[in-house]
């Protein structure tokens, strides 16, 4: 047992501190010659000796080859277990890659379409009331739709965020006997497909009651999609808020009114209004309801409240469809105006829910130089988990179908 | 369970594992063995030697390094983010973080026992006894002799073997750590590593457990953490005292016999401890 | 916070009997609890307010076709003695999601996978972040892109498969024309709860207990041999929720549809032909030109689709609160 009690000074040669790797150094190269003989020979086989043809085949059966090709190599020198998971870790890796690759794309090809167009002034300054087929490119625009875009978007979060956080409170506050099927049928409505919102708003409100198209009848329908996702959320952060803060509230005399509204959903705030601005950009490129309840119209229509009223994603549906091209071009602008403005919503969801954690890093920052990662580390999951004090949780997540789709 | 059927491939003829248990047991050596977690030093070259068929005792205050040391030892240690590490680790005279070494075999010849039992607790206790064996791939003939084996060893036969197909989370938790014991042992380890193993049981189950260990050390050699000083004494061959002062890595102070670590420590600090005076 | 009802135990002198704790709320806290308790049922009357009116509009369209609305297969509501039914509709709103499904739950769970296992740490974050971030990207996108741009190389995927794989009945194509068709729109519906699909099953997978996986990998697991023994089992919750959510979704998909597919109306299963049809888009398509009836009869077709996503909904809360991850997911 040999023991340096004492560092011994001879001892004291630099280290090399390393990270230990579970992949072999040559491991990259055997990936890419296994990519490189699969593809040569689906090449050899597929266009030479079968009758079979096309671009989708050969790739197909590439991947299918190298596949094989990289599993034999690795199984010659590291075993058949090995082999297996560094197989299912390329399959797993060109699944995510099967996702980022097409959304990518997507956004990209909006950009490529629309941004000649979305760049002209007139996209923000005219509406279509002018525009015919003959007009110049730099004339019409959507600034209509942009109207009555912030317009409805505003009277939707007017409706359900203060129905939300309300309900969310009487989830999570209140309770009692109503809670269990108020539950389930805020979780039942978030599934409700938005065309069925809109066509409820249209048979209640336009057909049983009278009304005429107008952006607040849109509103509406958009709101019963935004109202499950702010409940839910809410519910959630409001679930993480210690007891003992509620307590101590009520502790001092507090009515429950005012511990709930000024102890207990402040508390909360950055949570509830990350929900609603996730729920705004889940909200703003909703068309399906706009169909029966907005209508659409090429002219300015400032009152949401009487009349037919464009909006950006109604303005995209109606003039994609033209023949004219100009009006297709106004069209993908209208659309990657859209996801800018989604991408706005979004960004701003993620800064504000992350302002909790902002402050808090600052303040340690400010208190302690180091914290010290004890042997504890070996979870990393509790380290920063301790370290978080307000409750947060990650709010831009989807599962809250509450979403409209 | 899909997980059954799926890995059966497994155990075609020609794999390249080591068939079944029990094995001889290794000894296992540190030579000046630090260790980061990003930039930040745990351990200071540490070198310590733990003989085939012994048990080791690894005892000091929290936060001393002791997890992290014996994480180390099979290459648990790379799991954490930013970890870092420089020394040897050799089993049975190889350097176990060597170009040619994978870190599966590694702990599949290391075991280890967790300071808070975890058996997967939607297998049935029959599955977590093989779940090693499945997991990496080895041969599984005799199946039940080996659940058997492995449960004996472990001490939990008698209470198990009229329901070894109900799940694994619906045992005590003292029952759970030795269920976790015969999962480590079913694969033939040479080495079974324990952290802490009875921090989280009640007397009664801390004793079954420390007879376990005195049974198993027969052939393979343990590794054992431990804030129990008494239990260090009971279970022990060796010591190892491992200490980190204010703001630097932990470092072994004193190693050696544990009838010396307790009775004739040479340095102040391991008698200070040893006597409860801190720690 | 509510008063307790202690039931007297047994023995006890009558001097002994504990008093019920009552509470005396003031008016103003009388009011807030009120408030809420309204705006929860609000909720209620919502949802019974939907079925009520859609049923109310649809009245009339029920009655005028009867039992075969749910059997016939041309939608032809103001014609003169106008025959119409669901059937065909369904059946390929159904097929849609399916290929949807398909395709999307296999990619998610791999996707998910991807960001908790095999990504490195430093990406996690970024990528759960775009993941939810595309989850928020309009269906409206997707359709266009589908329309002006993947259509095409899907015609051609479709052409490949039919061509060297048309002996399967489902590969079948009669005529050359491979665009606007039932596997164009599922692909691209696939596409769009991929993010959704992905986001739900990968907060799951990210809940494993760190005890069970480092449990694996101490016996000498592979990372695959890990996923698969405690990450997959753990997560089945999520994997089952995720793809309920995203059959809802597939199921209720409206425009992206619609900017996709041309009508057809007869129930066969060559998928990868020209037409295609969804409830959701044929509302969408006809909503401007139906006469009363047809008004009628969309307001039924909306009537049966809110139905089946009910009943999705409430199959996919039962099946996910029965597994052990269940209690994190909300399908």
């Amino acid at each position: 047992m040999s023991v340096p009690a004492t560092v011994d000074p001879a001892h004291r040669v630099p280290e090399r501190p390393v990270r230990p790797r579970m992949v072999g150094r040559d491991d990259g190269l055997v990936l890419v010659g296994s990519a490189a003989s699969g593809m040569s020979l689906v090449w050899v086989v597929y266009e030479r000796l079968l009758p079979l043809s096309g671009p989708v085949g050969f790739w197909l059966l590439s991947y299918v080859a190298f596949l094989a090709i990289y599993r034999s190599v690795v199984r010659s020198t590291h075993g058949a277990l090995a082999a297996r998971d560094r197989v299912m870790a390329v399959v797993v890796t060109s699944g995510a890659l099967g996702l980022a690759a097409p959304l990518t794309l997507i956004i990209l090809f909006v950009f490529s379409k629309g941004i000649g167009a979305l760049v002209k002034p007139a996209f923000f300054t005219q509406t279509l009331a002018k525009v015919g087929p003959l007009s110049p490119e730099d004339q019409g625009g959507a600034q209509h739709a942009i109207v009555g875009t912030l317009e409805q978007l505003g009277l939707t979060v007017a409706v359900s965020a203060p129905l939300g956080v309300a309900t969310a409170v009487f989830l999570n506050e209140v309770g009692g006997r109503l809670a269990r099927p108020v539950r389930t049928i805020v979780d039942a409505m978030s599934g409700v497909p938005s065309i069925v919102a809109g066509l409820f708003v249209y048979s209640l409100l336009i057909r049983t009651l009278g009304w005429s198209f107008s952006g607040f009848a849109a509103s509406l329908a958009l709101a019963m999609l935004m109202l499950p996702s702010v409940t839910r959320t809410t519910e959630e952060v409001l679930r993480l808020v210690p007891g003992g803060l509620r307590e101590s509230a009520l502790a001092l005399g507090a009515p429950e009114w005012r511990a709930t509204l000024q102890v207990v959903l402040p508390t909360v705030r950055a949570g509830v209004v990350t929900a609603v601005i996730l729920g705004m950009a889940r909200a703003v490129g909703e068309t399906a309801p706009l169909i029966m309840t907005s209508f659409n119209s090429s002219v300015m229509n400032w009152n949401p409240f009487s009349g037919p009223q464009s909006s950006l994603p109604i303005y995209v549906y109606r003039l994609v469809g033209n023949s004219d091209p100009g009006q297709v071009r106004r069209a993908w602008a209208g659309a990657l105006a859209l996801i800018v403005l989604v991408l706005g919503l979004f960004t701003m969801a993620r800064w504000v829910g992350g302002a909790p954690q902002r402050r808090e890093r600052r303040r340690q920052r400010r208190q302690a130089p180091a914290p010290a990662p004890a042997s504890a580390a070996a979870a990393p999951a509790s380290t920063s988990a301790a370290a978080a004090p307000a409750p947060t949780v990650d709010l831009t997540r989807t599962d809250h179908p509450g979403g409209p789709q | 369970m899909t997980f059954r059927t799926l890995d059966r491939a497994d155990t075609v003829p020609g794999s390249r594992s080591a068939p079944a248990p029990p094995r001889a047991s290794a000894s296992l050596e540190a030579q000046s063995v630090s260790a980061w977690f990003g930039s930040h030093k745990v351990l200071e070259r540490v070198s310590l030697t733990m003989s085939a068929g012994g048990v080791t005792a690894l005892i000091g205050p929290s936060g001393c390094g002791k997890s992290t040391f014996i994480r180390i030892l099979n290459r648990m240690h790379e799991l954490v983010p930013g970890a870092m590490l420089a020394g040897r680790v050799l089993l049975d005279g190889d350097d176990v973080y060597g170009d040619q070494v994978q870190a599966t075999d590694t702990r599949r010849r290391i075991g280890m026992v967790f300071q808070k039992p975890n058996p997967f607790p939607t297998m049935t206790i029959r599955d977590n006894v093989l779940a090693g064996l499945k997991l990496t791939g080895q041969a599984t003939s005799g199946r039940d002799a080996l659940v058997e084996q492995s449960l004996q060893r472990a001490g939990l036969w008698n209470e198990v073997r009229n329901r070894l197909d109900s799940p694994g989370g619906a045992l005590s938790g003292g029952q759970q750590q030795r269920l976790c014991i015969a999962r480590a042992l079913a694969v033939g380890p040479e080495v079974l590593l324990m952290d802490e193993p009875c921090s989280a049981l009640d007397p009664t189950s801390t004793r079954r457990i420390e007879e376990t260990i005195g049974e198993i050390a027969r052939d393979v050699t343990v590794v054992i953490v431990t804030h129990n000083m008494q239990q260090a004494q009971r279970v022990s061959d060796q010591c190892a005292f491992f200490l980190a002062a204010e703001d630097e890595p932990g470092r072994i102070v004193e190693a050696g016999a544990t009838a010396q670590i307790f009775d004739a420590p040479t340095d102040p600090r391991t008698a200070d401890y040893v006597h409860g005076r801190f720690g | 916070m509510a008063a307790t009802d202690f039931d007297v135990p047994v023995g006890l002198s009558g001097d002994d009997i504990p008093l019920s704790v009552a509470v005396n709320r003031s008016p103003a806290d009388r009011r807030f609890r009120l408030a809420a308790r309204a705006s929860g049922a609000s909720t209620l009357v919502v949802m019974g307010l939907v079925a009520v009116f859609l049923a109310k509009g649809a009245w009339p369209a029920l009655r005028i076709a009867g039992a075969r609305f749910f059997t016939r297969t041309e939608w032809n509501p103001d014609a003169a003695n106008g025959s119409f039914g669901i059937a065909a509709i369904v059946w390929w709103t159904v097929m849609i999601a399916l290929i949807a499904l398909l395709l999307a739950v296999p990619l998610a769970v791999a996707s998910a996978l991807f960001i908790n296992e095999y990504a490195p740490r430093r990406l996690r974050r970024a990528l759960t972040a775009l993941v939810d971030l595309l989850a928020a990207i309009p269906s409206l996108i997707y359709g266009l892109w589908g329309r002006a741009f993947a259509g095409d190389a899907l015609a051609g995927v479709a052409r490949w498969l039919s061509r060297n794989a048309g002996f399967v009945p489902m590969f079948d194509v009669r005529g050359d024309a491979y665009d606007s068709s039932t596997f164009v729109a599922g692909v691209i519906v696939a596409l769009m709860v991929l993010p959704i699909a992905t986001s739900v099953m990968r907060e799951v997978f990210a809940q494993t207990p760190v005890a069970e996986k480092e449990g694996a990998l101490a016996l000498g697991a592979t990372r695959w041999g890990m996923v698969r023994a405690v990450v997959l089992p753990f997560g089945r919750g999520g994997i089952i929720g995720g793809s309920m959510l995203a059959l809802g979704r597939a199921l209720g998909e409206t425009i992206a549809i619609a900017l996709i597919i041309s009508p057809k109306y007869v129930v066969d299963a060559r998928v990868l032909e020209r037409g295609s049809n969804s409830v959701g888009a044929l509302i969408a398509l006809k909503f401007g030109e139906a006469g009363s009836t047809g008004l009628s009869a969309l307001l039924a077709l909306g009537l049966a689709l809110f139905a089946i996503t009910l009943v999705v909904n409430f199959a996919a809360s039962f099946v996910v609160a029965r597994s052990r991850s269940g209690a994190g997911v909300e399908a």
